[in-house]
């Protein structure tokens, strides 16, 4: 059965409230400034909300309908999903549907959290059953160590080397250099990338994602209220999410995109050679890679030559990450999940905040998420239109 | 005993026939104090806060006031110092008896053995060897360990810390047994910061003159001077700490008499 | 290949002690079980009793046909590194003190994906594994890939170290050395490569057949301890409690008396040594203990308490026994409890009757001072908490589990 197209829904007012390494702000200081960020951005007040989807790490001990009380909403749509970087992808999805159906008229998704001095530990030791039982007790606190194993794993499987993993991560500081709200505003060189000190091996300081806090959001609405309130928008030309896919296999290496890609491209009527931009999760570079695989970028396994082949920055063969991405803009917890889509708005409706794609009409958005014992659960992507 | 004596003492004493040794080092807060492990809490320095000095303060007059530990400079130890000795009568600087204040002293050369090893440890033989030159140790009498020590003005060199801990020359415990079971002596004093050797920690037992002295009831005198200037025998010891309320010990000014 | 551990020098005693941190503690209830069994030294998994699935981590559901039916059953370790790395950073405290570290995925023959720590002789992957459960400083389980052939000196991994109380090099404090099992634990510790075994003894004047030869040999230091008395604990604590790593309490008084039989005289006795001694040292040395337990390569790391399998249920013929001895567990639980926060692990030995005097009637098998010594180095060097020596213990323990009721009415005869 073929799925129902989102004709007729679009994303708009992409926002994003800026990124702080520490903050003695909570959760709930950035939501609510994201929050104001959509209604000015919009010029409507919180009362035409209908509709809101949430996602955060450090609410605790609040859901999104603690907020509707703390930010004085009544909206007749609520979400909240804790799916970490998958959570833009999977926002957009259920927002779009419950727009399409009339459960909704205007949905605020957002996504934020604080980074106080030791709130990353905390937030580690607690994130998962799995995490608690069968991670954190060995000293791998977050996903440093699953990622370095996976690594390490997938570099002996495809013969793919740090240096191309490098690549991706210079590139990326290329774009991160125009694009104000990055954190990490100094040129990174090979040597750097190479050079850095080991956080696991194979993983390097730069292979990893500094936490930090802030906010993003956007709005989904019909087509018709964006032109009604004179906003630019990007159509959703497909969607899709999967979680724990493959549960068999020993060790991650391709994720839910295999089983779904198929179906997104049709449901999108293109293929990835028409991408003009790629937004992919980046928490850490293989995963990077894995997405381009599993996304029909190259055949599985063939990641190494295509990162040969091709180049990363804004003007390059294939722009990947625009913004910098997490890797040099920061993670800001759960709006790590939101940074790809709020970007490839701004490139698909011109308004970008750094460089920006030439004449950049479709736009791929993936997001990867939740590192519940030695994997990442939650994949999801979208294809994005210019209007 | 007849009042001559005294006088014939004091006579002596004025006249030059009897020499008086000083065997203090000066109090002051240059000079070092002993150090534990960082988890034990510390002996306070020797610190002087003047009070006034014919000034605003107090015109007409000149004074401090002090703060040390018991334990600071040329210091007494009484056998309550130890938990060998908690229990023992007379036990403390305002019990012990005045008279073991005043008793003959027995000065073992080591100087030559303990510049070649700071580590140097002095043992039943060596004082068996002593005794075939200058007699049996009288009871009684204190043991004074000459290594010249007290020679060493740098701190640092007096300490003598490496990554191991203190190097000072001591005495092992069978020496200290020999002493206080087989020669029934009054305590035994050095020249360094401890009665026992800078390693004395890892010995077994620890800290063993600490242990036998006090557990037998015996003194200990450390940071002494000019051990140097004794005769091996004859010499006269006084050293009387300060009568502290259930002390564990105090700085002296340890004096020595002695004849040419 | 693991270097073969160098005896420790004295610590710095200038330097500050480093104190003693411990790996994340907190577990779910249904994971405590893979703890439980590492208690014990074994590795025990979520097997599902419908259709056979082994998992890990520990569900609450079978993660194959969904059947709640999921028992715990020992599992074989064997099985594949098919990944490894070196962690070079951790944001808990006790890890940052300890890397660089290895950590491996594992697929075990038995189906399942674990992520282990990694002994330092494992090959790089892909290679062949075995796959232990052992207690980490917190007293929680925590897996480890050793060689699939044992090396040279693979106890001496720092890692593994973690997880155990080897004695080499260690200083050992026997409570009570007179008797013939005081003995053989003193020896057992000699030979196990102890710097030092301090040995208690109480009543100096008493002799005891085999003694002397003991008190020759030069790791061997006796020292006066009579636990019944508070003034001596502390005397001995104050003089050695701040180097002991080890102390083993061998300390028993036993003499064969009923409930019924006259007299509390007998009753005391047994509690003075065997609940209120152990209390006392408890007091006297567990704090020293404590705060020694991350200092060098060789910290203090234990503390041994001799119990009784009658400690978990009573034998009426030797009742008051029985009593201070389930006295004597109750206080060691609390003790593991309160010595967990330094990493210190509280072994609990419970021997079925030991041929000694005081068993004389017992009939066999009786569990030889020997073997209970030997078990006592064992369980040390392996990192076990709870030590059943000796077929009567394991007889007594099984039926124990089963049935407590049962084996309560079966005692009533023996």
């Amino acid at each position: 059965m073929s799925r129902a197209s989102y004709e007729g829904v679009v994303i708009a007012a992409p926002v994003t409230i800026p990124y702080v390494r520490y903050s003695t702000k909570d959760a709930h200081w950035f939501l609510g400034r994201v929050l104001a960020a959509l209604m000015k951005s919009a010029g409507i007040k919180k009362s035409r909300l209908d509709g809101l989807c949430v996602s955060s790490f450090t609410l605790f001990p609040d859901t999104a309908v603690g907020l509707t009380q703390h930010f004085g909403l009544s909206p007749r749509w609520l979400d909240h999903i804790p799916m970490g970087g998958a959570c833009g992808v999977v926002a957009l999805r259920r927002a779009a549907r419950a727009v399409q159906a009339g459960d909704a008229e205007i949905v605020a998704c957002i996504a934020g959290d604080t980074n106080h001095v030791d709130s990353f530990r905390q937030n580690l030791a607690n994130f998962s059953r799995f995490a608690r039982d069968a991670v954190y007790p060995f000293g791998a606190g977050g996903p440093n160590a699953s990622f370095a194993l996976l690594t390490s794993y997938y570099m002996n499987q495809c013969g793919i080397e740090a240096a191309d993993f490098g690549k991706l991560c210079v590139a990326q500081r290329d774009n991160a250099l125009m694009f104000p709200h990055a954190l990490f505003k100094k040129p990174l060189t090979l040597d750097d990338y190479l050079n850095a000190r080991p956080i696991a091996d194979p993983l390097k300081l730069f292979d990893c994602v500094m936490p930090c806090a802030g906010a993003e959001g956007f709005l989904v609405m019909t087509e018709a209220e964006a032109r009604r309130l004179d906003l630019s928008f990007a159509r959703i030309l497909g969607a899709i999410e999967r979680h724990n896919a493959f549960p068999d296999d020993p060790i991650q290496l391709r994720g839910g995109w295999t089983l779904d890609c198929d179906d997104l491209y049709a449901q999108a009527g293109v293929g990835a050679a028409d991408m003009d931009f790629v937004q992919v999760y980046d928490d850490y570079p293989v995963i990077e890679v894995m997405q381009l695989e599993d996304l029909g970028f190259c055949p599985k396994s063939e990641g190494v030559d295509f990162v040969r082949r091709n180049t990363f920055t804004v003007g390059g063969t294939l722009p990947l990450n625009t913004s910098g991405g997490q890797l040099s803009v920061g993670q800001a917890g759960a709006a790590g999940g939101y940074l790809g889509l709020t970007e490839a708005v701004r490139q698909l409706t011109g308004h970008t905040l750094g460089a920006k794609v030439e004449k950049a009409r479709r736009g791929l958005v993936s997001g990867f998420g939740m590192v519940n014992y030695d994997r990442g659960l939650c994949s999801g992507a979208a294809i994005l239109g210019a209007p | 005993m007849s009042a001559a004596l005294l006088s014939e003492l004091a006579g002596a004493l004025a006249a030059g026939g009897v020499r008086v040794v000083d065997l203090s080092q000066t109090l002051s807060s240059r000079f070092p104090q002993i150090v534990l492990p960082p988890e034990f809490d510390q002996c306070a320095p020797f610190r002087v806060e003047e009070i006034s000095r014919y000034d605003e303060r107090g015109p007409g007059w000149y004074w401090n006031n002090l703060s040390f530990g018991e334990h600071t400079g040329t210091h007494f130890d009484a056998p309550v110092h130890w938990i060998s000795g908690r229990d023992l009568p007379n036990n403390t600087t305002d019990t012990m008896p005045p008279a073991s204040f005043i008793a003959p002293a027995c000065v073992i050369d080591c100087s030559a053995e303990s510049a070649r090893d700071a580590d140097f440890l002095l043992t039943a033989e060596h004082l068996r060897a002593w005794e075939n030159r200058h007699g049996k140790v009288p009871a009684g009498a204190w043991v004074l360990m000459r290594s010249d020590w007290s020679k060493r003005s740098d701190p640092v060199a007096y300490q003598n810390f490496d990554e191991t801990g203190q190097h000072t020359p001591g005495p092992d415990a069978r020496a200290v047994r020999f002493l206080v079971e087989e020669r029934d002596v009054l305590g035994f004093g050095t020249e360094t910061i401890g009665t026992d050797a800078g390693q004395a920690a890892q010995f077994r037992p620890p800290y063993p003159c600490h242990t036998f002295m006090h557990g037998a009831g015996r003194y200990g005198l450390q940071c002494l001077a000019n051990l140097d200037l004794l005769p091996p025998t004859g010499a006269v010891l006084i050293a009387a700490p300060l009568k502290i309320l259930r002390g564990s010990g105090s700085p002296v000014r340890a004096l020595a008499l002695a004849t040419d | 290949m693991t270097p073969a551990l160098i005896k420790p020098k004295p610590r710095n005693p200038v330097s500050a002690l480093r104190l003693p941190t411990l790996p994340p503690p907190a577990r779910s209830r249904s994971a405590l079980r893979l703890t439980a069994a590492a208690a014990e030294g074994r590795l025990e998994l979520q097997h599902c009793a419908d259709c056979g699935t082994v998992q890990y981590p520990s569900r609450s559901a079978c993660v194959t046909c969904l059947s709640h039916r999921l028992e715990w059953r020992e599992t074989n370790g064997a099985g594949e590194l098919i990944s490894g790395t070196v962690l070079h950073h951790s944001n808990e405290l006790y890890y940052r003190e300890r890397v660089p570290l290895r950590l491996g995925t594992v697929r075990l023959d038995a189906g399942p994906a674990l992520l282990v720590h990694l002994q330092g002789d494992c090959a790089a992957a892909p290679s062949r594994v075995r796959v232990s459960a052992h207690l980490d400083k917190s007293g929680q389980a925590v897996l480890i890939a050793l060689p699939a052939e044992d090396t040279a000196n693979m106890a001496d991994d720092p890692m593994l170290r973690e997880m155990t109380s080897d004695p080499k090099f260690r200083k050992v404090l026997v409570t009570d050395g007179k008797p013939a099992v005081g003995q053989a634990v003193a020896m057992a510790m000699v030979e196990a490569g102890a710097d030092i075994v301090w040995v208690g003894v109480a009543e100096p004047w008493k002799q005891a057949p085999g003694f002397d030869a003991l008190t020759k040999l030069k790791q061997i230091e006796i020292v006066p301890l009579d636990v019944t008395d508070e003034k001596s604990v502390e005397e001995l604590a104050g003089v050695i409690g701040g180097k002991v790593d080890i102390l083993i309490n061998t300390a028993e008084f036993h003499r064969t008396h009923t409930v019924v039989d006259r007299g509390t005289e007998t009753a005391r006795a047994e509690m003075e040594v065997n609940y209120l001694g152990l209390l006392r040292l408890a007091q006297a040395f567990g704090p020293a203990m404590r705060v020694r337990a991350a200092e060098g390569s060789a910290p203090a790391t234990a503390w041994v308490n001799l119990l009784s399998i009658h400690a978990l249920s009573a034998l009426p013929s030797h009742g008051t026994f029985s009593a201070t001895k389930a006295a004597a567990f109750a206080l060691s639980q609390n003790l593991r409890a309160e010595m967990r926060h330094a990493g210190i692990r509280v072994v609990n030995v419970f021997p079925g009757p030991i041929d000694d005097e005081w068993n004389q009637l017992v009939p066999p098998p009786k569990l030889a001072p020997v073997a209970l010594a030997e078990a006592i180095v064992a369980a040390l060097r392996d990192g076990i908490e709870d030590v059943y020596p000796g077929d009567v213990a394991q007889d007594i323990v099984t039926r124990f589990r089963e049935s407590a009721k049962v084996l309560e009415r079966e005692l009533w005869d023996q």
